[in-house]
C-alpha cells in the first residue's frame, strides 16, 4: 500500500452505514476501493447520480455514464439518475452525509483551499465551494507535505480560501486531525511515525487530543 | 366546458384529434435550419458536463455557420478541438459563463490573450441560477461562496444568523441541450448522467432547440417518464443531421 492508498483506506473507515457520500477527484476517489464489507454507503456524484457503482471493464463503458472526474463509472441497483440542480440541492441542502475532498492547503482553524492557485488564472471551481458549504461532515484526504516537503498544513492560507466552513477531519499519510473550536487536535499517528516528525512537518500549530493514539496503537486496530 | 367539449371530440375522431401529427405542429428541424435561427451576439445555453450530454451535431453545425461573438452558458468549453472547444478555436465565443474551464487548455490560452472574456461561478450557483431563470425569479440568496473570492462584487446579506450572498437568474436567447428520445410534441427524457444541465436550460432561453438520439410517436415516452415536459422545447433535431 503506498502512502495515498493508505490514507484512502484510513478515511473508509470513517464511513457508516447508510451514509450518502461524495468523493472528490484524486486521493478521494481511492476512497471507494477500501470501504469495508460490512458497511454499505451510497455514492453520490455531482454530476447527478445517486448509487455509483465500481468502474466498468473497457467494453461496457458506456460513454453518457461518468462521474465528477468525467471517468466511466457504472451505477447499482437503486440508483438514480438527476438534473444538475437537483444534485446541487442535495449538496447545499444538507443532504450528503460526508464528502471527502482534496486539499491545497489546510489553516489552523480547519478552513481550506482547494480550488485556486495564486498568481494562475482562476478559469475554473467546479462544485468545490458548493460541497464544502454544505456536506453535514468533511473529511480530507492529503499527503501531509508537497513533493517539495512543505507543509499542506498552514498557519494562515496563502492559496485563496474555498469557504469559511471549517472541515471536521484530515487524513494525512503521517496523521489523522479532528478540527474543534479551538483549532487542529492530532488523533491518530500512522504506524512508524513520530510525534516529533508531524511538529516538524506541520507549520500550523496542534493539540494532542485526549483519545490520541500512536502509531502502534493505531497499528493494532488495522491487524 | 371546454375541457369536456375537447374530450367529446377526441372520443368521436380519436385518430383526428390525436396531437402532434399534423404538420404546423411539427418541431422537427435540421441542424443546419437550427443554426440559422442564431445570430452573431447572442447569448446560448448548451447543455453538458465536458461532452456527456453536450449537443455535438448542432455545435458542430455552429463551427460551419458564420455567427461569431457569441456568449456562451455552459458548465465548460468542452476539450481542445471537440464540442464547444471547436468554437473556441475558431474565435466564434466573446464571453464564457460557467464553473469549470480549466480541462480546456485552449480556453486557458484565449483568456490569456484577452480573446475570451470568462465569468466563473460555483457549479451549484450556476445551475440554480439558470433554475431560477428558467422559473421566473428574481434571483436568490446562496451560502455558497461567501467570504471567498467568488463572492467580490456581490451583495451579502445575513439571514438568520447565516451569511448569503445574492445571485442573480441567468436566461438566455437560445438553449442548446441533448436528450436520448423526443416524442413529436418535444417532451424529453435523458440519457443517464448526460442529464446534467440540460432540464434547467430547457426552461430558461426564449428559443430552445433540443438534439435527440431519437423521435418517437406521442404516447410512446409514458407520462411519468418524461423529465422536460413539451412546453418548454421549440424545436427538435435528430442527432447526426437528417
Amino acid at each position: 500500500m503506498n502512502a495515498k492508498q493508505y490514507i484512502a483506506a484510513r478515511a473508509a473507515k470513517e464511513l457508516k452505514n447508510g451514509d450518502i457520500v461524495n468523493l472528490g477527484i484524486g486521493i478521494p476517489t481511492l476512497v471507494a476501493d477500501y470501504i469495508p464489507s460490512d458497511v454499505h454507503v451510497f455514492l453520490h456524484s455531482e454530476n447527478g447520480i445517486l448509487g455509483v457503482g465500481p468502474s466498468p471493464d473497457p467494453e461496457h463503458i458506456d460513454p453518457n455514464l461518468v462521474n465528477a472526474g468525467k471517468l466511466p463509472v457504472t451505477v447499482l441497483e437503486g440508483s438514480s439518475f438527476f438534473d444538475s440542480a437537483s444534485s446541487f440541492a442535495m449538496i447545499r441542502g444538507g443532504h450528503v452525509s460526508v464528502s471527502i475532498l482534496g486539499v491545497l492547503q489546510i489553516d489552523a482553524m480547519g478552513r481550506i483551499a482547494n480550488w485556486a492557485v495564486p498568481g494562475k488564472n482562476v478559469l475554473g471551481v467546479g462544485g468545490a465551494m458548493d460541497l464544502l458549504e454544505g456536506s453535514k461532515r468533511i473529511i480530507v484526504t492529503t499527503l501531509h507535505t508537497s513533493n517539495q516537503g512543505v507543509s499542506k498544513i498552514v498557519k494562515e492560507l496563502t492559496y485563496p480560501i474555498t469557504s469559511e466552513r471549517k472541515v471536521d477531519v484530515i487524513i494525512t499519510d503521517l496523521a489523522v486531525f479532528t478540527v474543534k473550536e479551538d483549532g487542529l487536535h492530532l488523533l491518530e499517528l500512522s504506524p512508524g511515525v513520530s510525534l516529533e516528525e508531524v511538529q516538524q512537518k506541520t507549520d500550523a500549530p496542534f493539540r494532542v487530543a485526549e483519545s490520541f493514539k500512536n502509531g502502534k496503537e493505531v497499528m493494532a486496530q488495522w491487524l | 366546458m371546454f375541457g369536456s367539449v375537447f374530450y367529446i371530440s377526441q372520443m368521436l375522431h380519436p385518430q383526428k384529434s390525436k396531437r402532434g401529427k399534423g404538420k404546423k405542429m411539427s418541431k422537427l428541424i435540421t441542424c443546419e435550419e437550427a443554426v440559422k435561427k442564431v445570430t452573431s451576439g447572442s447569448r446560448i445555453m448548451v447543455g453538458g458536463f465536458g461532452l456527456v450530454g453536450s449537443p455535438l451535431s448542432l455545435i458542430a453545425a455552429l463551427a460551419q455557420s458564420e455567427v461569431k461573438d457569441l456568449e456562451i452558458i455552459s458548465n465548460n468549453l468542452g476539450e481542445p478541438g471537440r464540442g464547444l472547444g471547436v468554437l473556441v478555436r475558431q474565435k466564434q465565443v466573446k464571453k464564457a459563463i460557467g464553473s469549470y474551464f480549466t480541462s480546456n487548455p485552449e480556453v486557458v490560452k484565449a483568456f490569456q490573450d484577452k480573446e475570451l472574456e470568462v465569468e466563473l461561478l460555483p457549479q451549484g450557483t450556476m445551475s440554480e441560477a439558470i433554475r431560477a431563470g428558467g422559473a421566473g425569479l428574481g434571483g436568490f440568496y446562496t451560502p455558497v461562496s461567501v467570504g471567498t473570492k467568488m463572492a467580490e462584487n456581490k451583495e451579502e446579506r445575513t439571514l438568520n444568523g447565516k451569511k448569503y450572498v445574492f445571485q442573480e437568474p441567468l436566461k438566455a436567447n437560445f438553449a442548446l441541450i441533448k436528450a436520448k428520445k423526443a416524442d413529436r410534441l418535444g417532451n424529453l427524457i435523458y440519457n443517464q448522467s448526460a442529464r446534467n444541465f440540460n432540464p434547467m436550460m430547457a426552461t430558461a432561453a426564449d428559443v430552445v432547440i433540443a438534439e435527440v438520439d431519437e423521435m418517437v410517436e406521442v404516447g410512446e415516452i409514458s407520462s411519468e417518464e418524461i423529465v422536460t415536459p413539451h412546453l418548454y422545447v421549440d424545436f427538435i433535431v435528430v442527432k447526426g443531421g437528417n
